[in-house]
C-alpha cells in the first residue's frame, strides 16, 4: 500500500530512507524519522485497536505521550513489550507491532458485543456484577475479565536485554525542551551552571517544531537548532533525547528513563537498551508544557477524531494528513494554526469554533485565506464506525445549552481542541499545592515545595514572548545562586501572532432523544453517564468517584480526560473545579519498563556473592554449593553418584570416625580492642567475660533488650586489651550494628573499637577424633597436648612460614579446632590440611554435614535462635549471670518468659526409627484430632543421626522440660505426613560433652 | 530518596543509611532497679509523632557512625542532623 496520506514537501523525515514494518502481519512503508503513528496514518490506517470495555474502534488521538487509544504490542528482536504508544514509538526497519484488546482480530472483535450490551457495563459494572457466588470469582469472573481487560500480553519468557542505572548530580535538571527549557537552559548554563537537559522525544525543541514563530530573527525551529547545538558543545552541559523525568521525589531527586535503544531494530553490544537514571539536582526547572484538552461531544472517540494540536504535529513533523477533508472544532485561536497549515498544503477544512465573534491576528488570517469558519458552531457527534465520515453539526446557542438545527457534514477526520491543560504532574509530585488558574480553566502550579520551579505553558503561560523572557530570567537566576557567577545572555526578540481568550465550553449539550455516547477516559472507556451515575450513587470525593468509574486510571493517567472529568462532577454537583479539587498526580508520569527499573540487578547480580578463599577447592573437588546468606558455601562434596543424603552422611560418619574438615570462613568475626573491652563483652554477653585470661575463647549469649536471643558465638582473648569475637554467619551485620550502637549511643564512655575483620581471616574447622594427630603434624613444633592447648584454648603459630591462630573449639561435638590465617594464605592452607590429613583419612564436610553434626549433638543454632526464643528455650540458661546486669537482662521478668509451661529445645525421634520428619512440622497430642489441632510446638531442625543410624531432630515443645519420654504426633499437612514420635534429650550424643574436651 | 547530611561524610543519598528509630530514647543504666512500665516504655513503646521527629540513622555503607536527625515525618525536610552524642 502507497502512503497515500503523505506529502511531498514537508515535515522533518528523511524521505531518502525509507523503512518497511508490519502491522497485524500487514507489510507497509515509512520513513526514517516516523513514528509508527505517523507511517501508519500515511498509509491511511486509523484503526489500531480496540477500547478496553465496549471494545469500540480506536484510532490516533494524540501524537506523543498523552495518546490514550494507540496502544500496541511491540516484537522486537524477538523480545515482546506490551503496553508501547504507536505515537512515541520510532520507525526502524522489520519493526513488527500488533493490535491489543481485540480477539480475534482488530477489525472483527467478539467483545465488541459489549458496546451493545452497554446497559450491563456502566460505572461500578465489576464492583455489582462480581460479587457472589463466592466460589465464582476464580473459575468464573477472574478468567473472564482477565481475558477481556489489559492493554497487551506480558512476556513469560526471560528478558534478555540489558537495562542500566545511573546515578547523577547537577546544579540544574530543566525537564523538556520546548522554548521554556531551552532558554532556561541556555541562560543557566552560559551562567556556569552544571545542567542536564532531558526531552522526552527524539527532537529537541517542543512546540518550536510545529508553531509558526519567530525568535531572534529566525525561525522557532531554527532557533532550537542553534541552542541545542551551542548546548551540546558546552562542558557543563549534558543534553539527552528520548529521556522522560516521569518521577520527582524527596529532596530533589528525579528519575528518568533513557529510552537508548528502543528506536533501532536491535540493541548494540555494550549498549543497554534502557537507562534508568537518578538525578539529584540542587534546582529543577519544570518546563514540561502543556497538552491540549478535547472538546466533549457524541461518539467522540471515533478512529479519525484527533487533537488539533495532533494533526498539526503529523502534518508538519511528518508531513502527514490525518484526513483531506478535516472539521477542525475549537474552542480557542491555537487550532486555528492546524487549520492554516492544512490550508497552506492545499487542503481544504472547516473551522467550527464555539465562540461568536472572535477577535485576533489569527482568526483573521484564517478568513483571508478563504477558510470556511462557522462560529457559534459544535460538532453534536461523529458519524462512521471505524473511521469518521461524517458529523452532526448544529449552531449552539449564545448560554450554550440548546442546539439548532442539525446538519450532517461531510468529513474524514475531526480535529478537536479544547485549549490548554498544563502538565503540572512533576510540580504536584514534588509536593506543590496546585492552585486553579480561572483564565486557562486549568490547574497549574503553586508555591514550590522542593527547589523546583515550573515555567513555560507547564506554568499556564501560553504567550512565547513572557515564556521566552520568564525561562531566561529563572535560569539566570537559579544559576547564580548556584554558582555565584554573573554571566547574563541577551534575551532574544519574539514574534508571534496575537491571540484572544477562549471559550469556557467543554462538553456538548446530547440532542433530544439522543444517547450518544460521550466519552471522557478514551483509555478506560468512561462516559459522560458513567460519572454522573457514580454523582446519583452519591459518591462524592473526587478520589472515590476516579475509583468507582476507572476515570483517569489508565496507564495515560487521565492526560486528556482529567479536566473535563473534573469540569463535570462540578456541573452535576454545582460547584466550581477548584472546590472539587483534583487526584493525585504519582509517578511515573509515563509507563516506566519493568526491566528499567530493575536494572542490572537481576539473577546473581540481584545480590553480591560473597565466595571463600577456597572456593576454587572447593569446586574443583565436586562441591554442591548452597546459599548462605550472601555466601556461596559447599553443602556437600559430591562422590560419584551420590546424592545429598548419602554424602553428607558419608562426611559427617567420617567426622566421627576419623577427621573432617570445613570451610567456616563465612563466620562474622569482628575485631575488639581497648582498655573498656571486658567491661564491654560483660555487658553484650548474659554471662561473665571479666576474668576470662588471655588465649582463652569463651562462648557467649548475647540478647536483644526485648530478652530475645540475639546471637551465639565464641570470643577469644588474644591479647590484654585485643579480643576476636565470632557471629553466626547470618547476624554477623547485625550484631556489628548492634555493638556500634551501644558504643557510640549507649555508653560513649567506653573506650572501645569494633571494626569487622569477617573478609581478612580464612578459617578452617579440623573436627574428629585424629584432629589433634593431624594438628600435630601441621604445627610439629607445639605442643598441642590436651595440657598444652585445652578446650577453649587459643594459641598461635606458624603453619610452614605461615601466621596462623588457633582455636580449640567445637561445633560438631568432636574433639575440634579452628585454623584462621590471612585470608591471602586461606588456599595455602586449606591445601595443606588436606594434603598432611590424607594419611588420616580426611574428607572435607558441607554445610549439610555441618548440620547434622550440631543436631544430634543439640547445639542450638539459627533454626532455634529464631528470634522468637530466650536462653532458657534454647537451655542456654546455664549461661546467665545473677551476678551482672547485661543487655536485655530486665526482660527475662516479663510472666510469660516465666511461665510454667515455656517452650523449650527437645529431641525428637520416629517411632519407626525410619521415617524423616519434615522440618518446620508441627507437634500434636493426637494425629487425629478435630481442627484446629492445638500446636505443642514444631520441628526446627532435622538430621539422619550417623550416631545412632536413624532420623532424629530438633523441636521447640511446649513445657518441653517435662515432655521427655512423652510419645506424639509430627504433622507435616504440607508433605502430607503425620508421624508417631518420641521426646527425648536435645543432647542426642554425648550428652555429657566428653568428646570435646578428650 | 532522601538526602541526609552525616555530620562526618557530608550529604549522601539514602541508600547508604539504616534507619535507627527514634532518637531520643534513654536506655536505663545497668544495674538500675526500675518499673515494669519504665522498661516495657524504653523497649517497646514509640511516639509515632506527625512532624518533627528526632532519629537515628547509621551510615552503615559510609562511616558507619550512628548519627542524630530531625525529619519531618510528613514532608520529609531534614531541619538538622548532629553526631550521635550530641543533643538536637
Ligand atoms: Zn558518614
Amino acid at each position: 500500500m502507497s502512503q497515500i496520506y503523505r506529502l511531498n514537501n514537508i515535515g522533518l523525515i528523511n524521505r531518502d530512507k525509507k523503512i518497511s514494518f508490519k502491522f497485524n502481519g500487514k507489510k507497509y512503508f515509512g520513513y526514517e524519522g516516523d513514528t509508527l503513528a505517523s507511517a501508519l496514518l500515511a498509509n491511511g490506517v486509523h484503526l489500531v485497536g480496540r477500547s478496553f470495555k465496549y471494545h469500540r474502534p480506536r484510532g490516533f488521538f494524540g501524537a506523543g505521550v498523552d495518546e490514550p487509544y494507540a496502544i500496541v504490542q511491540m516484537v522486537r528482536n524477538n523480545e515482546t513489550e506490551p503496553n508501547v504508544r504507536a505515537t512515541e514509538q520510532e520507525l526502524f526497519e522489520g519493526l513488527e507491532a500488533k493490535s491489543v484488546n481485540c480477539w480475534p482480530s482488530v477489525n472483527f472483535d467478539i467483545g465488541a458485543i459489549n458496546n451493545f450490551f452497554n446497559k450491563f457495563l456502566p460505572a461500578g459494572f465489576y464492583y455489582k456484577t462480581f460479587m457472589w457466588p463466592k466460589s465464582f470469582w476464580y473459575r468464573i469472573y477472574e478468567p473472564f475479565i482477565r481475558k477481556a481487560a489489559g492493554f497487551g500480553v506480558a512476556s513469560t519468557k526471560y528478558d534478555s536485554e540489558r537495562y542500566e542505572h545511573k546515578y547523577e548530580y547537577c546544579d540544574l535538571l530543566i525537564a523538556g525542551s520546548g522554548p521554556a527549557g531551552l532558554a532556561g537552559a541556555y541562560a543557566a548554563a552560559k551562567n556556569g551552571a552544571r545542567i542536564i537537559l532531558a526531552e522526552e522525544k527524539p527532537r529537541f525543541g517542543g512546540s518550536l517544531l510545529t508553531s509558526n514563530v519567530n525568535i531572534g530573527n529566525q525561525s522557532g525551529k531554527d532557533w532550537a537548532d542553534k541552542i541545542i547545538a551551542e548546548l551540546r558543545e558546552m562542558p557543563n552541559v549534558t543534553v539527552k533525547n528520548r529521556a522522560q523525568v516521569f518521577g520527582y521525589y524527596d529532596h530533589n531527586m528525579l528519575v528518568m528513563s533513557e529510552k537508548v535503544s528502543d528506536h533501532l531494530p536491535k540493541t548494540k553490544k555494550y549498549i543497554p537498551k534502557q537507562r534508568l537514571w537518578y538525578v539529584r539536582a540542587k534546582e529543577v526547572l519544570i518546563s514540561s508544557g502543556s497538552i491540549e484538552r478535547p472538546i466533549v461531544f457524541g461518539n467522540n472517540d471515533t478512529p479519525g477524531v484527533v487533537l488539533a494540536s495532533a494533526a498539526k504535529e503529523y502534518l508538519k513533523i511528518y508531513g502527514v494528513l490525518v484526513g483531506k477533508k478535516p472539521i477542525i472544532f475549537t474552542n480557542n485561536d491555537s487550532a486555528y494554526e492546524t487549520a492554516i497549515e492544512f490550508k497552506n498544503n492545499g487542503i481544504e477544512p472547516i473551522i467550527l469554533d464555539t465562540r461568536s465573534n472572535p477577535k485576533s491576528e489569527i482568526v483573521d488570517e484564517a478568513k483571508n485565506l478563504g477558510i470556511n469558519i462557522k462560529f457559534s458552531h459544535v460538532v453534536v457527534a461523529a458519524n462512521g464506525y471505524k473511521k469518521v465520515n461524517s458529523a452532526q453539526i448544529a449552531q449552539i446557542s449564545a448560554n450554550k445549552k440548546d442546539l439548532g438545527i442539525i446538519e450532517k457534514i461531510n468529513c474524514d477526520c475531526i480535529c478537536v481542541s479544547g485549549f490548554w491543560t498544563p502538565s503540572i504532574h512533576l510540580s504536584s509530585q514534588s509536593g506543590n499545592k496546585t492552585k486553579f488558574d480561572d483564565k486557562i480553566d486549568a490547574f497549574v502550579p503553586g508555591k514550590s515545595k522542593q527547589n523546583e520551579t515550573t515555567i513555560g505553558s507547564a506554568n499556564g503561560i501560553f504567550n512565547l514572548e513572557e515564556t521566552i523572557n520568564t525561562s531566561f530570567e529563572k535560569g539566570y537566576e537559579l544559576s547564580k545562586k548556584i554558582t555565584n557567577k554573573d554571566n547574563k545572555v541577551s534575551i532574544p526578540q519574539v514574534s508571534e501572532k496575537n491571540y484572544t481568550s477562549h471559550d469556557k465550553f467543554w462538553c456538548v449539550p446530547l440532542p433530544d432523544k439522543k444517547h450518544y455516547k460521550r466519552f471522557l477516559d478514551f483509555q478506560n472507556d468512561v462516559t459522560v453517564s458513567d460519572i454522573e451515575l457514580a454523582l446519583r450513587e452519591g459518591y462524592r470525593s473526587i478520589e472515590h468517584v476516579k475509583r468507582y468509574t476507572t476515570l483517569g486510571m489508565a496507564t495515560d493517567q487521565g492526560k486528556t480526560s482529567n479536566l473535563n472529568g473534573l469540569q463535570l462532577v462540578s456541573d452535576v454537583e454545582n460547584k466550581i473545579v477548584p472546590s472539587v479539587g483534583h487526584t493525585t498526580f504519582r509517578p511515573p508520569y509515563t509507563p516506566v519498563s519493568i526491566g528499567a527499573i530493575v536494572g542490572r540487578e537481576v539473577g546473581k547480580h540481584s545480590k553480591p556473592t560473597r565466595k571463600s578463599p577456597m572456593h576454587s577447592w572447593h569446586k574443583k573437588n565436586n562441591a554442591v554449593f548452597v546459599d548462605a546468606g550472601i555466601w556461596l558455601r559447599p553443602r556437600y562434596y559430591k562422590k560419584g553418584n551420590e546424592g545429598l543424603f548419602e554424602a553428607s552422611k558419608r562426611e559427617a560418619e567420617n567426622v566421627r570416625k576419623n577427621v573432617g574438615v570445613c570451610d567456616v570462613t563465612t563466620l562474622g568475626k569482628i575485631d575488639i580492642k581497648g582498655p573498656d573491652s571486658a567491661e564491654f563483652l560483660n555487658r553484650v554477653y548474659t554471662n561473665a567475660w571479666l576474668k576470662l585470661p588471655v588465649g582463652k575463647a569463651r562462648y557467649g549469649v548475647m540478647l536483644r533488650e526485648d530478652g530475645i536471643v540475639m546471637d551465639d558465638g565464641t570470643t577469644t582473648r588474644i591479647s590484654e586489651n585485643h579480643y576476636h569475637m565470632t557471629t553466626t554467619t547470618a547476624q554477623a551485620a547485625n550484631v556489628l550494628s548492634h555493638l556500634e550502637y551501644y558504643l557510640q549511643l549507649v555508653w560513649p564512655e567506653l573506650n572501645v573499637n569494633v571494626v569487622s575483620t569477617t573478609e581478612q581471616w580464612a578459617g578452617a574447622a579440623i573436627a574428629g577424633p585424629k584432629s589433634r594427630t593431624l594438628l600435630q603434624k601441621l604445627f610439629p613444633d607445639k605442643d598441642l597436648s590436651n595440657e598444652g592447648l585445652p578446650f577453649m584454648g587459643y594459641t598461635e603459630a606458624n603453619l610452614f612460614g605461615i601466621p596462623a591462630r588457633i582455636f580449640r573449639i567445637s561445633f560438631s561435638g568432636e574433639l575440634a579446632y579452628e585454623l584462621n590465617v590471612e585470608s591471602d594464605f586461606g588456599n595455602f592452607m586449606w591445601e595443606k590440611i588436606i594434603e598432611v590429613g590424607n594419611e588420616f583419612n580426611i574428607q572435607p564436610y558441607g554445610t549439610e554435614a555441618l548440620s547434622t553434626l550440631r543436631i544430634e549433638m543439640g547445639h542450638v543454632a539459627g533454626t532455634e535462635l529464631d528470634g522468637r526464643t530466650i536462653p532458657y528455650d534454647n537451655g542456654l540458661d546455664g549461661l546467665i549471670s545473677k551476678k551482672k546486669d547485661f543487655i536485655g537482662k530486665r526482660s527475662l521478668n516479663r510472666e510469660a518468659f516465666n511461665s510454667n509451661e515455656r517452650q523449650k529445645v527437645v529431641g525428637v525421634v520416629p517411632l519407626d526409627k525410619k521415617t524423616s520428619i519434615p522440618e518446620g512440622s508441627h507437634l500434636v497430642k493426637e494425629a487425629n484430632a478435630k481442627l484446629p489441632n492445638p500446636k505443642l510446638g514444631h520441628i526446627s531442625a532435622s538430621c539422619w543421626s550417623v550416631e545412632y543410624n536413624n532420623p532424629f531432630s530438633l523441636a521447640i515443645l511446649k513445657d518441653g522440660k517435662n515432655m521427655i519420654g512423652k510419645k506424639l504426633y509430627a504433622l507435616s499437612p504440607l508433605k502430607n505426613k503425620s508421624i508417631p514420635v518420641e521426646i527425648v534429650s536435645s543432647h542426642y550424643v554425648d550428652p555429657k560433652g566428653e568428646r570435646v574436651r578428650s | 530518596m532522601l538526602y541526609i547530611k552525616c555530620p562526618y561524610c557530608g550529604l549522601r543519598s539514602q541508600n547508604e543509611f539504616a534507619y535507627g528509630g527514634d532518637g531520643t530514647v534513654k536506655r536505663p543504666a545497668l544495674n538500675k532497679e526500675i518499673s515494669d512500665v519504665e522498661w516495657n516504655n524504653f523497649v517497646y513503646n514509640r511516639k509515632s509523632p506527625r512532624g518533627k521527629h528526632i532519629e537515628l540513622w547509621h551510615h552503615i555503607s559510609g562511616c558507619r557512625q550512628w548519627i542524630k536527625v530531625q525529619r519531618d515525618t510528613v514532608t520529609h525536610e531534614i531541619f538538622k542532623t548532629v553526631e550521635a552524642d550530641k543533643d538536637i
